[in-house]
């Protein structure tokens, strides 16, 4: 019997993204946009493969990746939260919003948690100037929340770490 | 479904796609070209280059393989209302890209949505599938010999800078979304180096209301070097913020009294690349050769302090420079440093006229749009709020930068 190991087992699964989305240079964002979606953050293994499959050099991977803010090199939590903080947004009271996800949080932005389970970051603009202040749950969107709705977001993302809960993907968040 | 306020008489309710493509199914490339420009048309997005003649030149360059992309990376602060025309009116922007697909004859589209608006992508696939299953995509569109048109969805990752034409290009061939250098203009050089038209969200769905309603139905509204209607997202201290479609050449005044904002002290026009205009001001128009503006409008209220705007905007412009040039990377953080010192009070008269004369700088040295106009909400606040930002005291009440 032949185990495979970590390794064996990205290297397969980013085989079948370049598969899916054509061996050129312009697959190379999609192929990331995946890979941080199923892993949370895109390795250096990773990035090397995703090179090597390309053929292209793994600084050229490196350097799409540092630029987007959207791609991580380090982990971050199974939910990002991404609180706007442009000017509407900041007009209509986002720094209260953004002190409350952090007093319940337990983390500053920038950070994940402990548990890997959330990680808090600031994003620009994210089109919502109408109804703010809003946030980004990984692809959901609040508007208009309030310092108290916090609670309920959060609460509403930890149901899926339970013992019956089904997957994140699987909900959609 | 987010329940943003939306002008209840916009033209894109009353327009009927198909209507539009038929139209341009039964013309040749020309015909469409020359209804396109008769109507003067400009980019939506907000740097206003005559569409007609983008058209003429991706249609005349020569490439096997020529792409119509849209801009569907809406990042301008303030901005929300081609997430709106996405939400709504989908169809109308596919059939304004296989217009210009027919016009310059291009058979790829792409569409690069931001990373921010994932959620609306199912929408669009769907949509585009229905098209593809109604004969309205695809080969023999509409039963047209060698209308042969496709239209692919591709995401952004969060970079601001990728709203400007060769940045999106770049980050399309995967690559950092780094603007290049003009020339070559996309509609020659674009896409995987083939010609390419790239017009904004909003650019495509009048194109194909043009189609379907004829160029002087669409010049009759605006002023002679900015005709037609355009959507505004308004937002800020106003009664009602949402998306309203006025025609452009209306005066701000116009503007503020339509989404109940008369009180206001002054707005931002355009973005974080637009300006601040003052209540002095209020007079000016709104349009290409007066106050240009991609359609978004910030509004302040009597209470807000400007210094505050002017730290909000340059935070954001620090983080979402791209890094490729030099005025725009380094300048902006010296000006954030000047306006933390203006709110200290310990910048002098002196350092604040050689801060301005970087922000100049900025303006002449830049390489892309976005570059060339990072620095003009600060300048144009220190130019029309003087009295507001010099001599401050640390600690010392401001006026209230939170609404209640």
């Amino acid at each position: 019997m032949v185990l495979l190991t970590e390794r064996d087992r990205i290297r397969q699964s980013l085989s079948e993204l370049v598969e899916r989305y054509g061996n050129t240079r312009s697959s190379l964002l999609p192929i990331l946009q995946d890979i941080q979606r199923q892993h949370y953050h895109i390795s250096e293994y990773a990035m090397q493969v995703v090179a090597d499959l390309l053929g292209i050099h793994p600084v050229e991977v490196f350097a799409v990746v540092s630029f987007y803010s959207f791609l991580d090199f380090k982990p971050r939590g199974r939910f990002v939260i991404r609180v706007c903080r442009t000017m509407c947004c900041h007009m209509q009271g986002k720094d209260r919003v953004a002190r409350q996800l952090e007093t319940d949080l337990g983390i500053k932005f920038g950070e994940t948690t402990p548990d890997g389970r959330f990680t808090l970051e600031y994003a620009n603009c994210i089109g919502m100037c109408d109804l703010g202040p809003a946030l980004l749950v990984n692809d959901r969107v609040y508007t208009e929340v309030t310092p108290n709705e916090v609670h309920h977001i959060i609460e509403e993302c930890r149901k899926v770490f339970g013992a019956h809960a089904v997957q994140s993907q699987e909900v959609g968040l | 479904m987010i329940k943003s306020f939306v002008d209840k008489k916009l033209t894109f309710r009353d327009m009927d796609p198909d209507v539009s493509l038929k139209a341009a199914a039964d013309m040749s490339s020309a015909e469409i070209i020359e209804t396109v420009s008769a109507s003067s048309l400009r980019g939506r997005g907000g740097a206003g280059f005559p569409t007609g003649a983008k058209w003429k030149f991706c249609s005349r360059a020569e490439g096997d393989q020529k792409y119509v992309v849209c801009n569907a990376d809406e990042g301008e602060p303030g901005t929300f209302k081609d997430r709106v025309i996405l939400t709504r009116f989908p169809h109308l922007v596919f059939a304004g890209m296989s217009i210009a697909a027919r016009a310059v004859g291009a058979t790829r589209g792409l569409l690069y949505l931001r990373g921010e608006y994932t959620y609306l992508r199912e929408g669009l696939m769907a949509a585009l599938q229905k098209r593809r299953d109604d004969g309205l995509l695809g080969d023999e569109i509409m039963g047209v010999d060698g209308f042969e048109f496709d239209i692919e969805i591709r995401m952004g990752s969060g970079a601001y800078v990728c709203g400007e034409e060769t940045a999106l290009i770049e980050s399309l061939e995967g690559h950092r979304g780094e603007p290049r250098n003009r020339p070559p203009f996309t509609a020659d050089t674009g896409m995987n180096a083939m010609p390419s038209v790239v017009n904004n969200v909003e650019t495509f769905a009048w194109a194909a209301a043009i189609m379907e309603k004829g160029p002087e139905w669409f010049r009759v509204v605006g002023t002679d070097q900015s005709t037609g209607f355009k959507l505004f997202s308004v937002s800020g201290d106003i009664d009602r913020p949402g998306v309203y479609e006025l025609p452009l050449g209306i005066t701000v005044q116009e503007l503020l009294a339509a989404v109940g904002g008369e009180n206001a002290k002054a707005a931002v026009i355009g973005g974080a690349s637009g300006r601040v205009v003052s209540q002095a001001e209020f007079n000016r128009k709104v349009c290409y050769e007066d106050v240009p503006t991609g359609g978004a409008v910030i509004v302040f209220g009597p209470g807000r302090d400007m210094l505050d705007v002017a730290e909000n905007f340059l935070e954001f412009m620090c983080e979402e420079s791209c890094g490729q040039c030099t005025p725009c990377r380094l300048g902006n953080t010296k000006l954030l440093e000047c306006v933390r010192m203006l709110q200290e009070g310990t910048c002098s008269a002196a350092y604040l006229r050689e801060i301005v004369e970087l922000g100049e700088s900025i303006h002449l040295a830049s390489k892309c749009g976005l570059g060339q106009s990072s620095g003009n909400i600060f300048l144009s606040i220190v130019e029309n709020f003087r009295e507001e930002i010099m001599g401050r005291a640390l600690g010392a009440v401001e006026p209230a930068t939170l609404r209640s």
